[in-house]
C-alpha cells in the first residue's frame, strides 16, 4: 500500500505539533464532491450504486436524527449518534458479501443497516426493552458490543473458525480511536497476524473517545501501527463513501485470499455528542465542528451526483421522501413497542435452564400475582 | 476399568471429547508441543494437528476472546488457563462477554466454552500458583462452575463439560494431578450438576470439593477412630449448587462443616451456610460451620501448609460443631 500524498487539514482545535501531517489518505470523491482516482484503489461504480449509496446515507441519518428525537423526548434512554460517520460505515457495509460477519461496537447503525437490520431492532436495545435485539446469526451482524473492543478478540476468533472451515469467507471488527488503547484489542491484532486471520479491523477514528482527543491514545497515526504487527494499515478517507467501498473491499478480498488481516482507519469526524448524555462543548471548539461540516459525507455524493448528472432533483426528493416515511415508522414504532415480559430477563440465562433461576422466576411470578389480586 | 492418575484421565478425556466432536478445539499456552506445563494435553496435538489443539500467543484475554468467535462460529472450544491467578487478563471476557452472550442474544448464540483452570495449593509455589479463585466466578451469572476432586469424575466431568451447550469453568485440584484410582470407562456417569455422597456417616455433615474432598475423607477416617461417624458430600458442582444431597444429609445429622482452600469470608461456604440455615433450620443442632483459607493474601509457600485448610482444622471443626 503505496503512499499517496495527499494531505489533510490539521483538525482545529485538535492540532497535534508532534504528529506529522496527515499523510497517506485514500480518497476518491473530494469534499467538494470531486471525482479523483487514487494508484492502488479504483472503484468501478454504476450510477445506480452511486444513487443506492447516497440513498443508505440519508436514510440512516434520517434515521439517526429521529432517534435522537426520541431520546429527547424521553422514547429512548440514550442514543449514540452516528452523524458524520454515515459514509465510513455505509461504505464499509456495502463492501461486505453475504458470508461475511460484522462484529460491530454500539455506534454501528449505518452497518445495522446494510446488513438488512431493522432500526426498530436496534432502537429497542436504546429504548431498554433488550440486550440486543436482532438475530445476529440470520443478519451476519454480531450484536452491539458494549465494553470497548471486545469483539475484536470474537471477530478475530470467528476468523480462526473461517479457516477451519475453509469458507470463502472473512470477518470485520469495527472499532474506534479510543479502543487501540486496549490490551484486548492488541491482543487481536497478534492473533490476527500470527495466524494469517481473515479478519478487518476497521477503525473508525472520529477523533474523540467521548471526551478525550486522540493524541491521547496515540503518538503516531493510527494506520501506521499495523505495521508493528505484521500487517498493513491504511488510511481512508472516512467521509467519503467511494473510497472506504474500495478500500474494504480490496482488504475482505486480501483476507479472504488467505492474505492475513488489514487495519482500516478511517479518518471521520464524530458530528453530534458521544451519546446524547454527552455535552461536547465541554471539551472541543465550535470551529472545529464548523470545518468538519465542510467535509460532510453526504453533501459530497450530492454533489457529486448532481453536477454530474447522475442523480436529479426528482431522486433527491424521492430520498427526502422516503427519509420522512423511515422516520414516521420509527416513531410510530418505537411508541408502539411493548415492554417486556418481566420474565424475560429469566429466559436466556442459559441454554440449560437452572433450578435456581427457574425457583426465582416462580417467586418472581407470584410476587407479581400478589399485586394483581 | 483403567488405573489412572487424575491428570491422566483429564488427558483421556479431552481425547475422547476430540474424538467424538469434531468441533472441539483446545487453546492454550504451551499445550501443543509441550502438551500443556502439568502434560494434560499431552499427545493430543501430535494426534490430533494444530488446528485443533493451538499453542497460542501468551495473552489469556486472547484465549477467553478468541474462543468466544470460534464458538459462535459453531466450534467446542476447550481453553486451558495455566495457573489460577493467571485467568484474570482473561476476566473481561469471561464476566462481560462469555457469560452474557446468550443472554444478549436471546439463545442465537450459545457459548459451549470450557475454561479449564488448574486451581488450589499446595505444591510449594510462587504467588499467583496456589489460588483459588471459583467464588468469582460462581457469583456470575451465566457461567457454571465445577471441581472435580478424582480420576473417574476428571474423565467424565470434563467430557460432560464440553458436550455442555453453556460455558463452565472448570477447575481441576493442581496436586491431586499425580493422584491415582480406578476409573469405569464404560458406565454412564452421574448427572455433571450434581452433588454426591462419597462417604456415608451420621454425626457430621462435611462438605468439601476439589483438592479439599481428599482432606474430608482423610478427617472423616479419623473420626472413626474416636467413634465419629462423619458423611462427606463431593460438591462437584459450584454453581448451579446442588444441595439437595446435602440437605437430605443435615437432616439427618443436624450439623454441618464446609471446607474449601479459597478465603474464607464470601467464599462459597457462605453461601452454603446461608442456604442450608435457610432449608434445615429447624434441622440443625449447631450453626453451618465453615474451614477456609484466611482472609489474607495467599503466603509464601513456607507458610501454606499453615494457611490450608487440613485434617486437624477439619476435626477442630466438627469437634467445634459437636460440643455446641
Amino acid at each position: 500500500m503505496t503512499a499517496v500524498r495527499e494531505m489533510v487539514d490539521p483538525v482545529p482545535g485538535a492540532a497535534a505539533p508532534h504528529l506529522p501531517a496527515q499523510p497517506d489518505l485514500v480518497q476518491l470523491l473530494t469534499p467538494e464532491g470531486e471525482r479523483v482516482e487514487h494508484p492502488d484503489y479504483s472503484l468501478d461504480v454504476t450510477d445506480e450504486e452511486l444513487r443506492s449509496l447516497y440513498r443508505d446515507l440519508a436514510l440512516v441519518r434520517r434515521w439517526d436524527v429521529e432517534a435522537t428525537a426520541l431520546q429527547r423526548q424521553g422514547e429512548l434512554g440514550i442514543w449514540a449518534s452516528l452523524q458524520g460517520q454515515e459514509a465510513a460505515q455505509i461504505g464499509a457495509g456495502r463492501a461486505l458479501g453475504e458470508a461475511d460477519m460484522a462484529f460491530p461496537t454500539y455506534r454501528e447503525h449505518g452497518v445495522a443497516w446494510t446488513r438488512g437490520v431493522d432500526p426498530l431492532d436496534v432502537i429497542s436495545l436504546f429504548r431498554g426493552n433488550d440486550l440486543g435485539g436482532w438475530d445476529p446469526v440470520a443478519t451476519r451482524f454480531n450484536l452491539y458490543t458494549v465494553v470497548i473492543g471486545a469483539q475484536c478478540l470474537h471477530a478475530t476468533g470467528y476468523a480462526m473458525g473461517i479457516q477451519r472451515d475453509t469458507a470463502d469467507a472473512a470477518a470485520i471488527a469495527f472499532l474506534g480511536d479510543g479502543a487501540t488503547s486496549q490490551g484486548e484489542v492488541n491482543e487481536a491484532f497478534i492473533w490476527a497476524a500470527t495466524f494469517d486471520s481473515p479478519v478487518v479491523f476497521f477503525c473508525q477514528n472520529n477523533q474523540y473517545a467521548i471526551s478525550v482527543p486522540i493524541e491521547r491514545q496515540s503518538k503516531v497515526p493510527l494506520f501506521q501501527r499495523a505495521a508493528g504487527f505484521g500487517f498493513p494499515g491504511v488510511r481512508v478517507d472516512g467521509n467519503d463513501v467511494l473510497a472506504v467501498l474500495a478500500v474494504t473491499r480490496a482488504a475482505l478480498a486480501r483476507a479472504r485470499e488467505g492474505s492475513g488481516p488489514t487495519f482500516i482507519e478511517a479518518f471521520t469526524y464524530r458530528m453530534g455528542a458521544h451519546t446524547t448524555s454527552d455535552d461536547p462543548t465541554r471539551y472541543r471548539l465550535a470551529d472545529e465542528l464548523e470545518e468538519w461540516k465542510l467535509r460532510d459525507p453526504i453533501a459530497r455524493v450530492k454533489a457529486y451526483l448532481s453536477r454530474s448528472g447522475k442523480a436529479d432533483a426528482e431522486f433527491f426528493a424521492g430520498v427526502d421522501a422516503e427519509g420522512d416515511e423511515l422516520a414516521a415508522r420509527i416513531r410510530t414504532g418505537t411508541l408502539e413497542m411493548p415492554d417486556p415480559a418481566g420474565t424475560e430477563m429469566f429466559d436466556h440465562v442459559y441454554a440449560e435452564q437452572t433450578e435456581e433461576i427457574a425457583a426465582q422466576r416462580a417467586a418472581f411470578l407470584a410476587y407479581q400475582e400478589g399485586f394483581e389480586k | 476399568m483403567s488405573t489412572l492418575t487424575l491428570g491422566k484421565a483429564l488427558n483421556t478425556g479431552l481425547r475422547k471429547a476430540m474424538e467424538d466432536d469434531p468441533k472441539v478445539v483446545l487453546m492454550g499456552e504451551d499445550i501443543g508441543k509441550l502438551g500443556g506445563v502439568f502434560r494434560i494435553t499431552d499427545g493430543l496435538q501430535k494426534d490430533f494437528g494444530e488446528a485443533r489443539v493451538v499453542d497460542t500467543p501468551l495473552a489469556e484475554a486472547g484465549i477467553v476472546g478468541t474462543a468466544v468467535g470460534l464458538a459462535m462460529r459453531g466450534y467446542k472450544p476447550v481453553v486451558e488457563i495455566q495457573f489460577d491467578g493467571f485467568v484474570f487478563p482473561a476476566y473481561n471476557q469471561i464476566v462481560t462477554q462469555v457469560a452474557k452472550i446468550h443472554a444478549r442474544s436471546r439463545g442465537k448464540l450459545p457459548m459451549p466454552i470450557t475454561i479449564r483452570i488448574p486451581f488450589g495449593g499446595g505444591i510449594g509455589a510462587v504467588e499467583h500458583h496456589s489460588e483459588s479463585p471459583e467464588a468469582y466466578f460462581a457469583h456470575t451469572t451465566g457461567l457454571k462452575v465445577v471441581a472435580v476432586s478424582n480420576p473417574a469424575d476428571a474423565y467424565w466431568m470434563l467430557q460432560q463439560a464440553i458436550a455442555h451447550p453453556d460455558p463452565v469453568v472448570f477447575f481441576e485440584p493442581k496436586r491431586r494431578y499425580w493422584d491415582k484410582a480406578e476409573v469405569d470407562l464404560d458406565t454412564a456417569p452421574p448427572p455433571l450438576f450434581s452433588s454426591r455422597v462419597v462417604r456415608a456417616g451420621d454425626d457430621v455433615t462435611l462438605l468439601a470439593y476439589g483438592p479439599m474432598v481428599k482432606t474430608a475423607l482423610q478427617a472423616a477416617e479419623a473420626a472413626q477412630g474416636e467413634g465419629r461417624s462423619l458423611e462427606v458430600i463431593d460438591l462437584r458442582t459450584l454453581s448451579p449448587l446442588d444441595l439437595a444431597p446435602v440437605e437430605e444429609s443435615v437432616r439427618r445429622t443436624g450439623r454441618c462443616v464446609v471446607v474449601h482452600e479459597a478465603q474464607t469470608t464470601l467464599g462459597l461456604g457462605a453461601e452454603i451456610a446461608a442456604r442450608v440455615s435457610e432449608s434445615c433450620f429447624h434441622s440443625l443442632e449447631a450453626p453451618v460451620l465453615r474451614v477456609g483459607g484466611y482472609d489474607v493474601t495467599y503466603p509464601p509457600s513456607k507458610l501454606e501448609e499453615e494457611y490450608l485448610p487440613d485434617l486437624d482444622r477439619v476435626l477442630e471443626a466438627v469437634d467445634r460443631s459437636l460440643e455446641f
